[in-house]
């Protein structure tokens, strides 16, 4: 096979074609050694620098993968193509890596570099791609740069880079389970991802690495049934399946008083499997009376989250896909109140008309969800009749599905159906048949007699199978009422000389022996017959003559002692090992000798006692204990990574804990469909209102109006944990009222206001506020005399730190009246109109995602907001120190030194306001002075020059500066979270400067709110190389905690965290440009000795805030 | 969840294996073959095969089956419609989906599967995006590829994955632009020996090929909408607009897709189009039996019935049969004792009839069982529960597209019995 011919070959396919003939044994020597050319020319072609060459060589060995030939040997000439431009021949690289790289683990380890960069790519397709291979390479060395990996791609800005951070992480989990609790820490992160996107792939990697966490779903329930229906097909199946088991733990049953009902049902439930039968449709009806009564003794409530669940699933009935519509059915079988399953029929139904091995599980599931909500499936019975051409699989299904739908009034019709089906040419579904008329014979008394007619009809049918399996339905309906019968029995004796399958020869000497009080006179003849052919038998049957002659024996010993003795020798040579032994036992109970024990006085007792008839029940009686549609439900057994589908609880647990809490919201990336918008907003609805969150039961995707729900969440702080649909209405009119009147209150509140705080800071927040300030009160100096404050802090709070008043206003809202701006949370789309207000009451920042609709309900809030702060109490005064910021002594830089400004001077500091433009810049504020005698015209920035990626947003352009007089500029620069110089020209009208903006690392970064809990978790994640830990002496001065707090929050622009400590200090932050999170840990020990412990995603600003806010706390 | 895939031949050979995760070796599915042989007839084989440390679940279509193979408890129904998705997708690439078309392009559906799943789960499978990262093969581009030297891979992430409407691919532009739409209905019923309809239902689809540019939005509305009771949409269908107006509203996909399919309520009398006289007999004792067979249309409201095939399972005595069909042609399989009877159109001036005798074996007693009768036919332009398309409405982009609506009436399972 020359290498020419070779890729002559089209395609892969094709060139496989000559390869069997080595493949098949490799280890003989010819073969073997064309085997080993034959790679050698892949190996050329690998080697070769065309890229069709390499392609075609990646085709065929693809080919002989896909075929299950072994091509590792080629694994050193494959892996160096891992990089290779084309993207065709890369793909198939990696199909190739991931096939061989468990087998070859130490060269796999070549390509992982290339898989690093990827990971850097700018291109979201190939960091995807990259991280789905790294993921897919089962090398154990290469977990710890799988989690890094999967962390860092876990905050990636595409949501399909998330996404695939989601698929990786069960594959992690699988190569290392010890992982599973920094994966767990990934997984609650994406849970928390608002895309449609990442949904289902993170609820799958949940499902796989922790189901059991099921807390980690509360907060994160109601957006998921509100995504539900724009996740894509296959996350929807998996969201439903966990959401299925979410609701079984969370809410209560909703057919409490039913299943009460029920349990005491049990007793008449075996009256169907006895003979006294009791007209069906009266019990049922009976039972909802006793239910009706009984939810009026004891309303069930539906916990609205439920109902979300249930009204959210719902029109995924209508999916294509079957798999969901499964999953919907299942969930509604096992959540919904009774009265509403049924709308899943009419969809199950549909899905009959699917392949045929989609129809074989609904059927399964069909036919166990007819055991226990007949009624459900009886409009459909005709959709379950049976047609020649369905597989036999399909017809035994349909059989007990149309069995267990049978009832009294459409029994007729079932059996008429059951008479063709018994003409049918397939055998095993004819044999299922006569079954199932012996189920509907037990179940239903009305027709046992036509049943049973029926049956002894077929004992005359010329197929062996048929009777012999008539013979074993006809004896256990016998059992029932065989006084009745015994001409039936009779008949049935003729049959032993024709049957001869063993089973029903069996049961008809069963039959004989049991009643043979009825047929006295047959039953020795049939001994007789039995006798003389006992040789011949199979096993079964033997052991039931045997049995036949011990009745008899001891029922009419006159005529049948020696046939017994007889039946008894022979038996007593029997090769059997079980039937000389049973011979042996009944010779001694039933024939007295002087030996016999105590026990063959009661031999007759033993044999001929009362048999209780056998229960004719359905296979799939006891299925229902397993989800319904899982595997373990289809195989009747547990499957690997089954989970249980828990019990209804006795009493719900808290509802509150789906609340959703005001936190940091991962920024969202994803332009989302009108759809979505509409319900992401009602989700956001929570982030309104009152921490407390009474978020809101009511804050389902359809029906209420935007407006009633914006009211609500208007008026939610007072209105905090009311429930009832029903109540909204009224609560939103309300509010209405309120809301007028808080106007008022508010009016006369920011009055108030503007008069006692100073407002330094918020003058540079933006233009618009500057002007407007102005008009109400004469401007200050930047800084700020500490004692204004204290006056407002005091009328506040009893704390002295509160100097600082944003860091207030994030905590309490009460606190939001004063001016300051939070620098936490940028506005970004405000109109003009807003900002005036916001500078006034900062509710912004609890605000996650400000969206062009939220802006009227910011107003509403604001009121209520208002009307809080008169009510508040001290309560907050155990939040408030520990979260205080610094603003205090804002230092400030020279620009410009008025001597080579000739005249001009500027100075600059970093005001800490979040920079309203653009929420990655830093703003920072300058200071211009005219020194000079003469005007100064025309101020701007000009010719900026800046490091990549950083962006500067300019001050508008002074117009006139007159002579000694000063004005304030505000600029944004984006210095990309680096400490880079930002030049620029700072010109007027006659001259340029050249000016450059450094900033402290401590000003690249803005407060974030954490809780404790959260401090920890995020500190936890950002261990090993992200973490600086110092020791250090502290400063004489600053050695209460006051002061530290005071030292670090100057230095750096971060927030304090509460801490149960007072040994410690905790501040969080995040930077500016990428969000990463920065905490600051200050332990204090003896004699002045602390701990300083930064960690920080971005090392290089980490090592660069140790060093000073070690400068700060040393000096 | 999904470990690994196997597709087997009618003769029992792997011929292709994927494997998501860690190998299986391809002995697992021995438990399939042990299953296979012990079913009589080749769909009769398990869906589900549990073996001591996977389970198997496989479908059977055009003779292969996709045996896919799983470790732990993962809902049936999702492997399931996963591989039939799967099918569909290898059939809309190669036109057909036989061992040949697949082996001929082993690389493409290696790459496929790449793709439609990671790690066992559920990637991409809608067929937009499919085709944006994998372009299907044609002659022409084999051609191209081998000269140029360029691929069929795409270079970008698929727009669809990220867009709102992930089932449209961007940028789509035609010169002509139209939008098909069939609607398709079904007769599922089965009649009674006396000619009386046991149960009839009529199941309908509408099928679209939409080559419209840009981004059109289309509304659908219905003439008699009540008349659907139970409808399953593809997912652009707006279900709330639906729910609230029964219009179908919708951004369709690129190309050829099932925009619904819907059951017509069960209170609507169907019109069974077709009668069918029938005489089989076998008379005790002698070694013949009679076959007598006549169609006829009823019902079909002045639209002629076309494409009918009669087909029958002759009971296991039958050892041949001699008819004679006064239009078309019949044969008879003396192995499977298939009887087919290709009639063609009916004419009502002339119905159709096969008469003559088949021959039994020789002493052996008359069957008792009745063969069924299975039909298929089409009534072209006519939809038979009588659903109309209303009108079709574009928004959202200026040009006009040309429109048509089709309506077809078929035989779904269509069974009379003896």
């Amino acid at each position: 096979m020359s290498t020419s011919s070779a890729f002559n070959d089209e395609k892969g396919g094709s060139s496989s074609v000559g390869e069997p003939e080595y493949g098949h044994d490799p280890a003989s020597g010819g073969i073997f050694s064309s085997d080993y050319k034959r790679h050698d020319d892949l190996k050329e072609m690998l080697d070769s620098n065309k890229d069709s060459l390499k392609l075609e060589a990646m085709k065929r060995i693809v080919a002989m993968i896909a075929r299950g030939k072994n091509a590792s040997d080629l694994f050193p000439a494959v892996v160096k193509n891992v990089a290779c431009k084309n993207i065709e021949v890369k793909k198939l690289v990696y199909v190739y890596l991931v096939r061989y790289a468990e087998e070859q683990q130490d060269l796999a380890l070549l390509s992982i570099s290339t898989f690093q960069r990827g990971l850097k790519d700018p291109n979201q397709l190939i960091r995807a791609s990259a991280l789905r291979v790294l993921s897919s390479i089962r090398v154990t060395i290469i977990v710890p740069i799988m989690m890094l990996a999967i962390k860092e791609a876990a905050s990636d800005m595409s949501p399909y880079v998330r996404k695939t951070a989601a698929h990786a992480i069960p594959k992690l989990y699988s190569l290392d389970p010890e992982q599973k609790d920094q994966l767990i820490e990934v997984i609650e992160k994406l849970l928390a991802d608002k895309t449609t996107l990442v949904a289902g792939s993170v609820v799958m990697a949940f499902e796989e690495v922790c189901p059991e966490r099921i807390d980690l779903i509360h907060k994160n329930y109601r957006k998921l049934c509100n995504l539900l229906i724009d996740v894509e097909e296959w996350g929807q199946v998996v969201i439903i399946n966990m959401l299925t088991r979410y609701a079984r733990t969370q809410f209560l049953n909703p057919n409490i008083n039913e299943s009460l009902l029920e349990e005491g049902g049990v007793g008449e439930k075996t009256f169907y499997g006895s003979d006294e039968d009791e007209d069906e449709d009266e019990d049922e009806k009976e039972k909802k009376a006793e239910a009706a009564a009984l939810a009026k003794r004891k309303p069930y409530v539906m916990d609205p989250d439920h109902r979300l669940l249930l009204r959210n699933t719902k029109p995924l009935l209508q999916s294509r896909n079957a798999a969901v519509v499964m999953a919907v059915a299942q969930l509604y079988f096992h959540l919904a109140p009774k009265a509403e399953v049924g709308v899943i029929a009419k969809a199950l139904v549909r899905l009959l008309r699917s392949h045929s091995e989609v129809q074989y599980v609904v059927l399964q599931n069909v036919a166990t969800m007819t055991i226990k909500r007949r009624g459900m499936f009886e409009p459909y019975l005709k959709s379950f009749y049976i047609r020649s051409t369905d597989p036999t699989q399909i017809k035994v299904l349909k059989l007990e599905v149309l069995t267990n739908l049978a009832n009294e009034t459409n029994i007729s019709t079932i059996l008429r159906e059951f008479q063709t089906y018994i003409k049918s040419m397939d055998k095993d579904f004819v044999a299922a048949t006569i079954q199932a008329i012996g189920r509907c014979a037990t179940n239903i008394g009305e027709v046992r007699d036509t049943c049973l007619n029926g049956l002894v009809q077929l004992l005359s049918n010329r197929d062996e199978l048929v009777v012999a399996e008539s013979v074993v339905v006809i004896k256990k309906l016998l059992q029932m009422q065989p006084e009745k019968h015994s001409d039936i029995i009779k008949h049935m004796a003729k049959l032993t000389d024709n049957i001869q399958v063993p089973m029903a020869r069996a049961s008809i000497l069963w039959l004989i022996g049991e009643y043979c009080e009825h047929v006295p006179k047959i039953a020795p003849d049939v001994l007789r017959k039995m006798a003389k052919s006992f040789t011949n038998e199979e096993d079964i049957v033997k052991l039931q003559i045997i049995n036949l002659a011990a009745k008899l024996y001891l029922t009419n010993s006159k005529q049948t002692k020696l046939l017994t003795q007889y039946v008894l020798n022979l038996a007593k040579y029997d090769q059997n090992y079980d039937i000389r032994d049973r011979a042996r036992f009944i010779r001694q109970l039933i024939v007295p000798t002087e030996k016999s024990g105590a026990l063959s006085k009661y031999a007759k007792k033993l044999f001929l006692a009362l048999k209780p008839a056998p229960v004719l029940e359905s296979p799939f009686k006891d299925r229902d204990h397993f989800q319904l549609g899982s595997l373990s439900h289809l195989l009747n057994a547990k499957a690997g990574g089954y989970q249980e589908l828990p019990d209804w609880p006795e009493a719900a647990p808290d509802p509150s804990v789906r609340n959703v809490e005001v936190k940091e919201s991962v920024p969202e990336w994803t332009k989302c469909s009108s759809r979505e918008k509409r319900k992401e907003k009602k989700v956001e609805k929570p982030f309104y209102s009152d921490s407390e969150g009474e978020s809101g039961p009511t804050e389902s995707a359809d029906s209420e109006s935007d407006s009633a729900s914006g009211s609500e969440s208007a008026s939610g702080s007072e209105e905090s944990g009311s429930r009832s649909e029903s109540e909204e209405s009224e609560e939103a009119s309300e509010s209405e009222e309120e809301e007028e009147e808080e106007e008022e209150k508010k009016k006369k509140k920011q009055k108030e206001v503007k008069k006692t705080v100073q407002e330094s800071e918020s003058e540079q927040s933006s233009e618009e506020d500057r002007k407007h300030e102005r008009k109400s009160k004469p401007r200050k100096s930047d800084t700020e005399s500490e004692s204004d404050e204290d006056e407002e802090s005091e009328s506040e709070s009893s704390q002295s730190e509160s100097e600082d008043s944003e860091s207030e206003a994030e905590v309490k809202k009460k606190k939001k009246a004063s001016e300051a701006k939070p620098p936490s949370k940028p506005v970004k789309k405000e109109s003009k109109k807003e900002k005036k207000e916001m500078s006034l009451l900062d509710l912004d920042d609890f605000e996650p995602s400000p969206s062009p609709q939220v802006t009227p309900v910011n107003t509403f809030l604001s009121n209520s907001l208002v009307t809080d702060l008169e009510g508040l109490s001290l309560s907050d005064s155990v939040l408030a120190p520990a979260t205080i910021a610094p603003s205090s002594a804002l230092k400030s830089y020279e620009l410009l030194h008025r001597i080579t400004g000739e005249g001009l001077s500027v100075e600059y500091c970093f005001s800490r306001q979040p920079f309203s433009p653009d929420a990655n810049m830093v703003a920072v504020q300058m200071q211009v002075t005219n020194n000079a005698t003469t005007d100064t015209k025309n101020l701007h920035i000009e010719d900026v020059k800046l490091q990549s990626g950083m962006r500067v947003k300019e001050f508008p352009e002074i117009e006139l500066l007159a002579a000694g007089e000063t004005a304030t500029a505000v600029m944004g620069i984006d210095f990309c979270d680096s400490t880079q110089a930002a030049n620029f020209q700072l010109c007027t009208h006659a001259r340029k400067f050249f000016v450059s903006i450094q900033p402290p690392v401590g000003e690249l970064m803005r407060p974030v709110f954490l809780t404790e809990n959260e401090f920890k978790k995020e500190q936890g994640q950002l261990m090993g190389m992200n973490e600086i830990t110092e020791k250090l002496t502290l400063d004489a001065k600053c050695r209460n905690e006051h002061a530290i707090v005071q030292r670090v929050t100057t230095a750096a622009n971060l927030s304090r965290v509460p801490c149960g400590s007072d040994k410690e200090c905790r501040f969080a932050g995040r930077t500016v440009t990428s969000s990463s999170l920065v905490l600051v840990t200050v332990a204090t020990k003896e004699e002045g000795a602390a701990q300083l412990t930064v960690n920080c995603e971005k090392m290089v600003i980490g090592t660069m805030l140790v060093k000073d806010i070690l400068l700060a706390l040393t000096q | 969840m999904i470990h690994s895939l196997f597709l087997v031949n009618a003769s029992g050979d792997i011929f292709l294996e994927k494997h998501w995760k860690s190998v299986v070796s391809r002995s697992v599915c021995d438990y399939f073959f042990e299953a296979l042989e012990r079913a009589t007839e080749p769909e009769n084989v398990p869906p589900v095969i549990p073996t001591p440390h996977h389970y198997l679940i496989s479908v059977l279509r055009h003779r292969i089956y996709f045996v896919a193979v799983i470790q732990s408890e993962v809902p049936p129904l999702f492997v399931i419609e996963f591989l039939h998705r799967v099918v569909d997708t290898f059939q809309d690439y190669f036109g057909v989906c036989t061992e040949a078309a697949i082996k001929d392009n082993v690389v493409v559906v290696y790459e496929l599967l790449e793709e439609m799943l990671d790690n066992g789960f559920p990637l991409a499978t809608e067929s937009n995006i499919l085709k944006e990262l994998i372009k299907p093969p044609t002659i022409l581009r084999t051609m191209v590829n081998t000269i140029t030297g360029s691929t069929n891979v795409g270079e970008q992430l698929p727009t669809g994955q990220l867009s709102v409407v992930p089932w449209r691919r961007t940028g789509v532009k035609y010169t002509n632009n139209e939008a098909y739409f069939d609607v398709v209905e079904e007769i599922d019923a089965i009649i009674d020996k006396s000619g009386s309809t046991i149960t009839a239902e009529i199941q309908g689809v509408i099928d679209a090929c939409v080559k419209l540019t840009g981004m059109p939005d289309l509304t659908l509305s219905f003439m008699n909408p009540r008349l659907l009771d139970d409808v399953s949409f593809h997912p652009c269908v707006r279900f709330k607009r639906w729910e609230a107006e029964r219009i179908l509203s919708f951004i369709p996909p690129d190309g050829n897709f099932r925009l619904l399919s819907y059951h017509v309520s069960s209170q609507n009398l169907v019109a069974i189009p077709v009668y069918v006289k029938h005489n089989i007999t076998f008379r005790e004792g002698s070694s013949q039996g009679r076959f007598d067979l006549t169609l006829g249309p009823k019902q079909t409201m002045g639209k002629a019935v076309e494409s009918v095939l009669v087909s029958s399972q002759l009971p296991r005595g039958v050892l041949n049969a001699n008819l004679n069909p006064s239009q078309g042609t019949y044969t008879f399989d003396p192995v499977t004792k298939l009887l087919s009877w290709d009639v063609g159109k009916i004419n009502p001036q002339k119905l159709p009839s096969l008469k003559g005798t088949m021959s039994l074996q020789a002493g052996a007693s008359k069957p008792d069982e009745n063969p069924t009768i299975n039909i298929q036919f089409k009534i072209q332009q006519m939809a038979i529960s009588g659903l109309k398309v209303n009108r079709l409405d574009m928004y959202g982009e200026k040009y006009k597209p040309f429109k048509g609506i089709k309506y077809m009436t078929k035989a779904g399972k269509f069974q009379v019995r003896t």
